[in-house]
């Protein structure tokens, strides 16, 4: 199978800025660079299909083998639908995350910076059980864990 | 009775389904039973299609008659008609559950009523892909079902779950995109999507060749699968969506990975070259995934964590790579679609009865609510694999997979799923003494409902709560008069027992369950059945 460098460069070249971009925390380049990476997928199914030809229009006087692949093509079309859905997801996901927070950048989950941060000691599971000596208690004197009827 | 004409409806019902219920929007009633009805029918279609093959061995469709290699084939063998009637029995009792909270909480009037089409289209997508005989269709049937997954996960659109759902569309765009590359890579080197083709195919390809396509799918699926180092996004987004979205997320879309995954061993790549890679993430997978759980403070979270744990006993019984190995994980995966599912449904209604998922907040449950108890309680036993129960013959069965296996690494994996099931015990067991056990009082920070509710004689069925939206203003406009909602609404409860009697069913019938795992997984590894019946150009 023969390959076109061209496309391969360009497809090199997509993914590595489309990776860069996923990587920022702002929202709105997160989502380019999903883009750029879904454009840069759909050129390696491009290129999988080998040297352009004719139209895969049957004709007796085309050898079978000189026809363009148009398999690549469909799996191309139906992948540019599918990240046409998904951007546009995104956006409305970036536009209500800005009507909601003003903010255009992924978020910190709250409850993982809370069990991050939390002690390792456990009130109810880790402290020392005291041992009572007698059945009575000392004016006074508290029960350890309350009541637990 | 013709079987090829059966295969394509578990993908074609549900997509009319949720057309019928786009049509029926502004009539939520019969929106709910439209829905109830597609997915109760289509449970119907793949029991039959199930009882079909049972016998009779794989059943390849060849859409729009095109001959074998080159069309697009649906197949049904043992392995993908048994995941597709437990997923739509699953998907069914959620369906129920959400219809109950509906039709309690009466939210078909808000923005929500794209719930059900879009819930119809993410089950098309997960037939779609049990279904799929070619790599492009897989892709696809994953699409669907994300996507749909999407919507649901940001339901309502709340500051958390646009969060949450950022962080989940952006991992999962990224693992499909890496499918799509992978898909472009073997389309390349071989010419062909057809998984049965490919399957011939592959393994004329150089060694090397191999090795990259199989790792860049293994790493596609295992993102969707949640295995271990690309397990991070899960336990992040999934405790934020609506509690029957998260049960029918925990309970389909990872087992979906997983079932690609089995996919990718057993057919495209059968020679077990990364046996040991998946041996040790599945390790990884279960113990780090169980030690996030037992650090977890609220109810959803753990079982999130749990979920990610519990993936790594499957792909434990898929390296291992025997018959036993294989029939176990496919055994386990049931087991577990199932019981993780009623799980998040139980800790769904705790929410509701408790007003919290907090395990700081939350106490007495047992003696206010003694059918929750029970109904957390056996799934819970059920999940930690407690003797009886259908989670114990799972472990069981991978256990003696393991030694059989024999290698150190085998042994090794052995120890951590035996550490692994002790540590889900740990924590079923903590939120069983701080959420049913202790009384309400003794929390570190308890919640006001569970302190002003007395025990009630007439039950929880006739309780009721103030409407608490901070979206809705109860005292005028369309919603005034309806202050008042149910706080355990009799479907949601009935839906989550009927799934819990399900898990116990598995117990009980367990033995001719097995017998059909082991059926199923001897089928796969001996790889021909389902190329013969792809190759051999069924009738179209």
């Amino acid at each position: 199978m023969s390959v076109n460098l061209t496309l391969l460069l360009v497809m090199g070249v997509l993914f590595a800025v489309g990776i860069y971009l996923l990587l920022e925390r702002s929202l709105t380049r997160v989502l380019l660079g999903l883009m750029l990476l879904a454009n840069a997928a759909n050129i390696l199914l491009l290129a999988t299909g080998g040297y352009a030809g004719p139209a895969p229009i049957y004709d007796k006087s085309i050898p079978p083998q000189e026809y363009n692949d148009p398999l690549p093509q469909a799996f191309i079309l139906t992948s540019i639908v599918i990240s046409f859905a998904v951007t546009a997801f995104m956006l409305g996901i970036i536009y209500r995350s800005w009507l909601l927070g003003r903010v255009d950048e992924i978020q910190d989950d709250r409850e993982d910076r809370r069990v991050a941060a939390q002690d390792g000691y456990d009130e109810e599971e880790d402290s020392v059980i005291p041992v009572e000596t007698s059945d009575f208690h000392a004016p006074g004197q508290t029960v350890s864990g309350g009541d637990r009827g | 009775m013709n079987v090829a004409a059966l295969v394509p409806l578990p993908v074609a019902l549900p997509f009319l389904g949720a057309a019928l219920a786009f049509v029926l929007v502004r009539h939520p009633k019969a929106q709910r039973r439209a829905s109830l009805a597609t997915v109760a029918l289509t449970l119907a279609v793949e029991v039959l299609v199930l009882a079909l093959v049972w016998n009779a061995g794989p059943v390849a469709v060849h859409l729009g008659g095109w001959a074998p290699p080159f069309g697009i084939a649906m197949v049904a063998d043992q392995f993908s008609s048994l995941l597709l009637v437990v997923s739509s029995a699953v998907s069914l009792a959620v369906l129920a559950y959400a219809a109950g909270q509906g039709a309690a909480d009466d939210d078909a009037r808000g923005p929500v009523s794209v719930f059900h089409p879009t819930y119809l289209l993410l089950v098309a997508g997960v037939s779609n892909a049990f279904l799929a005989g070619d790599l492009f269709n897989l892709y696809v049937g994953f699409e669907i079902l994300l996507t749909a997954s999407y919507v649901l996960m940001t339901l309502g659109g709340t500051a958390s779950r646009v969060r949450a759902g950022t962080t989940y569309v952006v991992v999962s765009v990224v693992s499909s995109m890496l499918f799509l590359v992978s898909i472009a890579m073997i389309y390349g080197a071989t010419g062909t999507v057809t998984l049965a083709d490919l399957a011939v195919k592959l393994a004329a390809l150089p060694q090397g060749t191999q090795n990259t396509l199989h790792i860049l799918l293994l790493v596609a699926f295992g993102i969707k699968a949640a295995v271990f180092p690309l397990s991070f996004w899960l336990p992040d987004s999934y405790p934020t969506a609506p509690a029957p979205v998260t049960a029918v997320f925990a309970g389909l879309l990872t087992k979906v990975g997983v079932y690609a995954i089995v996919r990718t061993e057993t057919l495209l790549f059968p020679g077990g070259h990364f046996d040991t890679v998946l041996m040790v993430v599945a390790l990884l997978t279960m113990v780090i995934g169980i030690l996030g759980a037992v650090a977890q403070t609220d109810i959803k979270r753990m079982l999130s964590f749990t979920l990610v744990s519990h993936i790594g006993y499957m792909i434990f019984g898929v390296a291992v790579a025997n018959v036993l190995g294989l029939a176990a994980a496919i055994f386990y995966i049931i087991h577990h679609i199932t019981v993780q599912t009623s799980l998040f449904m139980v800790a769904g209604l705790i929410e509701r009865r408790g007003g919290t998922s907090s395990l700081l907040r939350l106490g007495g449950l047992a003696k206010m609510s003694p059918l929750l108890a029970v109904l957390y309680f056996i799934p819970a036993m059920n999940l930690s694999g407690i003797p009886p129960f259908s989670g114990f013959l799972g472990k069981m069965g991978l256990l003696e997979a393991g030694v059989a296996a024999g290698t150190p690494l085998a042994y090794v994996l052995v120890a951590g799923a035996v550490l692994a099931s002790l540590l889900t015990l740990l924590a079923m067991a903590r939120v069983w003494s701080r959420v049913f056990w202790r009384s309400p009082a003794d929390a570190e920070n308890p919640e006001p409902v569970l302190l002003a509710t007395a025990p009630d004689s007439s039950g929880d069925w006739n309780m009721r709560a103030l409407r608490t939206s901070k979206y809705v203003d109860a005292t005028e406009g369309r919603f005034a008069g309806e202050t008042e909602v149910p706080i355990l609404p009799r479907m949601m409860v009935y839906s989550t027992l009927g799934l819990v009697v399900l898990g116990i069913a598995l117990t009980v019938f367990a033995a001719p369950l097995f017998e059909l795992s082991v059926h199923a997984a001897e089928s796969m590894l001996a790889r021909t059945p389902y190329i013969t019946a792809v190759l051999s150009g069924g009738a179209p």
